[in-house]
């Protein structure tokens, strides 16, 4: 039995002038796996992800999202992938229903799918009285918990996290990552970067990116034993100073 | 599914709008404010101007011209002296801003030497007024002498008879009704269509609205849709106000007039849209709204300033002002009752216009999507 890989990137490469942003990366994430992408800040991280959701053209190299190629099918590949940028994505002037709704509508739900949808998401988060307020008069942890949940509104394959957990605290921090267990138990797959490196001890596999190249990847575990490092902190100090 | 996204996408924006009050404030308050302060202050009319008189001839016939100017009600007599000096004390004083000087022998130079002299000065402080001012003076004082001169005999005379067509009572509403209308088009659907692009870009939302399968297209249509079917009631606003309060007449086709509003609409988006691919935040596309949009628009568009009388180089600059076409083409269809035929040139310079910016903003918006 083959199965589709959820991601495959053969030698993917971007550069901005003589700028290598993303140099020849080349990995693959299987189906309902939480891949986490690790690196510094500036290391490529969001120019990746960025090819990958078909928002950039890559200079170089090929990557398939879902089966579908990112040169020429980014029309299907956002059809099946959910995505929440590091600033949250939400309108902060409109309420929490017309968030979800909004986003159910320009991925083509329905009313009715809309209307499940609203009272799942609602009730999931526990959001019930706090519906019809202003997502912007939420705390930041929650806003974060619902952007997650609208990502993934129209039940995609993939859904891209970057940096989803910036600015909140480990205990904010390990519900929201409940919320990414509980959608990869149901066959979602993850594509997260952050530069928390506890985080990363929640993935199944992570790489770590340093300066625009994949230096290492494989589960957290064999990462520790690779490089004879007591927590992922000491694979990344290890790795930064090589 | 294309319906179903848009009509999210129009209620989506129908609701940034409705939440904010500052911005529904400027979508209403800010054209009907503009109507009334360019109604009761841009006016070439003027009722009751003061004027001094120095009349160092003290006769009957300069008796009779002054009755003549007060009697119009056009002029307010402040002061009569038989010295110039008493005039520019009252210029300076700021009390008068016309005088007429009535030389000495008035009446023996008119009837026996056929030649007498009135001196008009004005404070050209203000020019427009004081041109003004002295323009009807001068008209005033002309007939003035017709009347009396029958009795003399000039032999030959000519007859200078001026009529001011579309606008008989030269009524200053005739030119800013139709002004503020292309000003507030111009300023509210380029300037609100760049802001609330821009907003989606500095907020982070327009990534998300990327990495969605609409087409970019689609969102810029969901995005300005609303603010188009605003931009249009507000024009009616502003041309119902005109019709009732100022009495702006409407000759030509009502149809006509609000096919080209649209027409006009769509070349201001196109230009809001442009802005916005450039400006990345709300406060870079509001700051070049202004320079772009309000200035030119107001200056060079001919609705304040007459561009036949400005340098040759503001001339070719102001060829560029949508707004100008758009003016021509309400006044002529609104005062002159003109069909399509007659304004067809402004309409397609307007319809080029259109097409250029169209091109350039989506060209541009697809810049950031790839």
């Amino acid at each position: 039995m083959t199965t589709i890989k959820a991601i495959e990137a053969n030698l993917l490469t971007k550069r901005f002038g003589s700028f290598t942003a993303v140099d020849a990366i080349t990995f693959d994430v299987q189906q309902g796996e939480i891949f986490g992408f690790l690196g510094a800040n500036g290391a490529g991280k969001t120019t990746a992800i960025k090819m990958l959701i078909g928002l950039s053209r890559p200079t170089d190299g090929q990557a398939k999202v879902a089966g579908f190629d990112v040169y020429r099918q980014t029309e299907q590949i956002k059809n099946h992938i959910g995505y929440m940028s590091q600033r949250f994505s939400l309108y902060e002037d409109l309420t929490v229903k017309q968030n979800i709704r909004f986003y159910g509508g320009i991925y083509g739900l329905s009313r009715r799918e809309i209307k499940t949808k609203t009272e799942e998401i609602v009730s999931n988060l526990e959001l019930r009285d706090y519906s019809n307020k202003v997502v912007g008069a939420l705390p930041l942890g929650w806003k974060q918990r619902l952007a997650f949940a609208v990502a993934g509104v129209h039940d995609p394959k993939i859904i891209f996290l970057d940096e989803p957990t910036g600015g909140v605290d480990p205990a904010t921090r390990r519900q929201f990552w409940e919320m990414i267990y509980a959608a990869a138990n149901q066959g979602v797959t993850i594509f997260v970067t952050t530069h928390y490196m506890d985080e990363a001890e929640y993935c199944d596999r992570i790489s770590i990116m340093v300066d625009g190249k994949i230096e290492a990847l494989d589960s957290p575990r064999n990462l520790k034993i690779q490089f004879e490092a007591k927590s992922m902190d000491d694979v990344f100090i290890k790795l930064a100073r090589a | 599914m294309m319906l179903r996204t848009f009509i999210a996408f129009v209620k989506k924006e129908t609701f940034h709008i409705l939440r904010d009050p500052r911005t529904l404030f400027i979508l209403f308050g800010m054209p009907i404010a503009l109507v009334f302060i360019f109604g009761y202050t841009i006016t070439n009319e003027f009722t009751g101007a003061s004027i001094s008189v120095v009349d160092q001839s003290k006769d009957k016939l300069s008796q009779a011209l002054i009755d003549h100017l007060v009697a119009s009600g056009h002029f307010e007599l402040i002061n009569v002296s038989d010295d110039i000096v008493s005039l520019e004390n009252d210029f300076k004083a700021g009390v008068v801003k016309m005088g007429v000087v009535i030389s000495p022998l008035f009446e023996q130079h008119f009837y026996r030497d056929k030649k007498a002299t009135v001196q008009i000065i004005a404070d050209a402080t203000e020019p427009n007024y004081a041109a003004t001012l002295t323009n009807y003076a001068t008209r005033m004082i002309n007939a003035f002498q017709n009347t009396k001169s029958e009795i003399s005999s000039i032999p030959y005379q000519l007859d200078i008879e001026s009529r001011m067509y579309y606008n008989p009572k030269l009524i200053g509403a005739y030119n800013f009704v139709p002004g503020v209308v292309a000003l507030i088009l111009m300023l509210i659907c380029a300037m609100m269509t760049s802001l609330t692009i821009a907003k989606e870009k500095e907020m982070g939302t327009m990534d998300l609205l990327l990495v969605s399968p609409l087409h970019p297209l689609l969102i810029i249509l969901g995005k300005v849709t609303p603010y188009v079917i605003l931009s249009f009631i507000n024009a009616i606003i502003v041309l119902g106000i005109g019709y009732f309060v100022f009495t702006v007449p409407i000759k030509g086709s009502l149809v006509l007039l609000l096919l080209l509003v649209l027409l006009y609409l769509m070349v201001a988006l196109a230009l809001g849209i442009l802005i916005s691919t450039k400006a990345n935040s709300q406060q870079t596309a509001m700051m070049s709204s202004l320079f772009i949009l309000l200035l030119p628009t107001m200056l060079l568009s001919g609705f304040i300033f007459p561009i036949a009388s400005m340098p040759v180089i503001l001339q070719y600059i102001s060829k560029i002002i949508p707004a100008k076409y758009f003016i021509i083409i309400e006044k002529a269809i609104m005062l002159k009752g003109a069909s399509l035929d007659s304004v067809i040139n402004p309409v397609i310079v307007l319809g080029i216009m259109l097409v250029i910016l169209l091109a350039a903003a989506l060209k541009n918006f697809k810049v950031i999507y790839k």
